[in-house]
């Protein structure tokens, strides 16, 4: 079987492939995160200019296509000073572009996730913690956020599935992720099904393990709290 | 019998856009008083004695607080809030902490009360209630009268100078109405302040001090329970007692 043969022979490529992929989409979705909080502080923050920049950014995040996102943020950017190191095998020059491109698109979605958690904790809530005298910044720390983050959690974990499968577009810009060193594998075999068949199985893989690990997380989470 | 002012609410106004609620609120309240105020649905009660904690900014008049203008510029609302408990017909615990942690956290991270002190004054406060078992449960597993008794110690976590009530027991079960005014009624024969919505003619006959009569965005009338529930001087007083009394 041309699968199994292929899998054997060139199994180091598509290995190298999913740890640039693995990566790349873990520290997409920290950075992603990370911005995505800011940004949903300002969609949340009464503060006019902070309020309409979040809501302009997340409009033309989610309006445009990721990929036309990565090309613009490549040219954008190419005065910065990329290290031109490679690091456990990701190529630093090229990847740190496409971190930077997903970040910003993961960002905009992460933030929408975190807007509608906090938003679904009941307004009695924080009415309650601010009659107490909290300020507005205590009773989101100690009332409203604890109880936003279990509406937060699952969503991102979705995200950062969602992100583990986009990655596959930095291929464009010649990272070498599990698509690109799939490309690798078809030139040199001329046999492209199976070699798709073998990423759509690793892919498949990592976000069914991925899932698995969510799920655990969760289920500790509820237990701590109800 | 009353103390000295605590409250002095002067031509108090409140418009949510084009929709006039409070219509001008002219009111005293004094250290020790029990006011309840009655008055049909949507006649603004809810957010008068909202307004009195700032959870709804008046757009007209002033309100003075031992004498300081609370709607000043610059006025600082966390701390009037420390002094005015407030407890809600939705009950609104902290559904991620504890019983015992609902009643410590605002002692602790507000007050600064150091945590050993917090928990001894939250178990006290939780055993005047008759809640002194339920300490380390979450919100979700008490009864709804359960929970109302858990926030109104919470409030009295604050050693508040006046305690607000918006309707407490209108969310109850009928069979837990009675722990709950029972509780109230105790702080009111312990002399602390309180200004009570209520719909509840019996509890606000029996216990309040004075009772004021709201419709329209207007006091109508005001007075002790006798007058005002068996002299009713304004016809709107009188129509409004009419209609509840014989839906009773
Ligand atoms: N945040 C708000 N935005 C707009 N309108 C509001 C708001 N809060 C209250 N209102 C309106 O103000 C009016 C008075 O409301 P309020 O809640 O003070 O009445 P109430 O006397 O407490 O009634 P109830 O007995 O039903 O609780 C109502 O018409 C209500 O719809
Ligand atoms: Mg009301």
């Amino acid at each position: 079987m041309d699968l199994v043969r292929i899998a054997t022979e060139y199994y180091q490529y598509f290995l190298q492939g999913t740890r640039t992929t693995i990566l790349v989409a873990l520290v997409t979705v920290l950075l992603g995160s990370v911005l995505g909080c800011l940004i949903a502080l300002m969609r949340l923050s009464r503060v006019r200019v902070l309020n309409s920049f979040s809501r302009l950014y997340i409009t033309v995040i989610r309006g445009t296509p990721m990929l036309v996102q990565l090309y613009i943020v490549y040219y954008q950017l190419d005065f910065l000073p990329y290290p031109d190191t490679t690091v456990l095998g990701v190529d630093m020059e090229r990847a740190i572009p496409c971190i930077i491109a997903l970040s910003i698109n993961s960002a905009a979605y992460v933030a929408e996730v975190i807007r509608a958690g906090i938003q679904a904790v009941d307004i009695g809530q924080t009415e309650a913690a601010r009659s107490c005298g909290m300020t507005a910044a205590q009773a989101m720390r100690y009332v409203v956020m604890p109880q936003a983050i279990k509406n937060i959690l699952p969503a991102i974990g979705n995200e950062f599935v969602t992100m583990v499968k986009e990655t596959a577009i930095i291929q464009y810009l010649g990272v070498g992720d599990l698509m690109y060193n799939n490309g690798i594998v078809i030139n040199a075999t001329y046999n492209p099904l199976p070699c798709y068949y073998i990423s759509a199985l690793i892919y498949l893989a990592l976000n069914i393990c991925l899932g698995k690990g969510l799920n655990i997380f969760e289920r500790r989470l509820q237990r701590s709290e109800r | 019998m009353s103390g000295e002012v605590l409250f002095d609410v002067r031509g108090l106004r409140k418009s949510f856009g084009a929709l006039e609620v409070l219509k001008g609120i002219s009111e005293t309240i004094c250290r020790g008083d029990v006011v309840s105020i009655i008055g049909p649905s949507g006649s603004g009660k809810s957010t008068f004695i909202r307004c009195l904690n700032l959870l709804e900014r008046p757009t007209g008049g002033q309100i003075f607080f031992e004498g300081q203008d609370i709607t000043a510029k610059g006025f600082d609302v966390n701390r009037h809030r420390q002094k005015v408990g407030m407890v809600f017909q939705q009950f609104n615990l902290f559904n991620n902490l504890t019983v015992l942690e609902n009643v410590t956290i605002s002692q602790e991270k507000v007050k600064k009360t150091a945590p050993a002190a917090a928990e001894e004054k939250a178990l006290d406060l939780l055993g005047r209630v008759g809640l002194a078992d339920k300490a380390a449960a979450y919100p979700a597993q008490l009864s709804g009268g359960q929970k109302q008794r858990a926030a109104i110690a919470r409030a009295l976590a604050m050693e508040p100078d006046v305690m607000l009530f918006d309707e407490p027991t209108s969310a109850l079960d009928p069979e837990m109405v009675g722990e709950v005014l029972q509780v109230i009624r105790s702080l009111a024969q312990d002399g602390i302040t309180m200004v009570v919505v209520t719909h509840e003619m019996a509890f606000a006959q029996k216990v309040s001090s004075r009772v004021l009569f709201m419709d329209e965005g207007q006091i109508v009338e005001q007075g002790s329970p006798a007058q005002l529930f068996e002299h009713p001087e304004n016809p709107r007083t009188r129509e409004f007692l009419s209609k509840v009394i014989h839906v009773i």
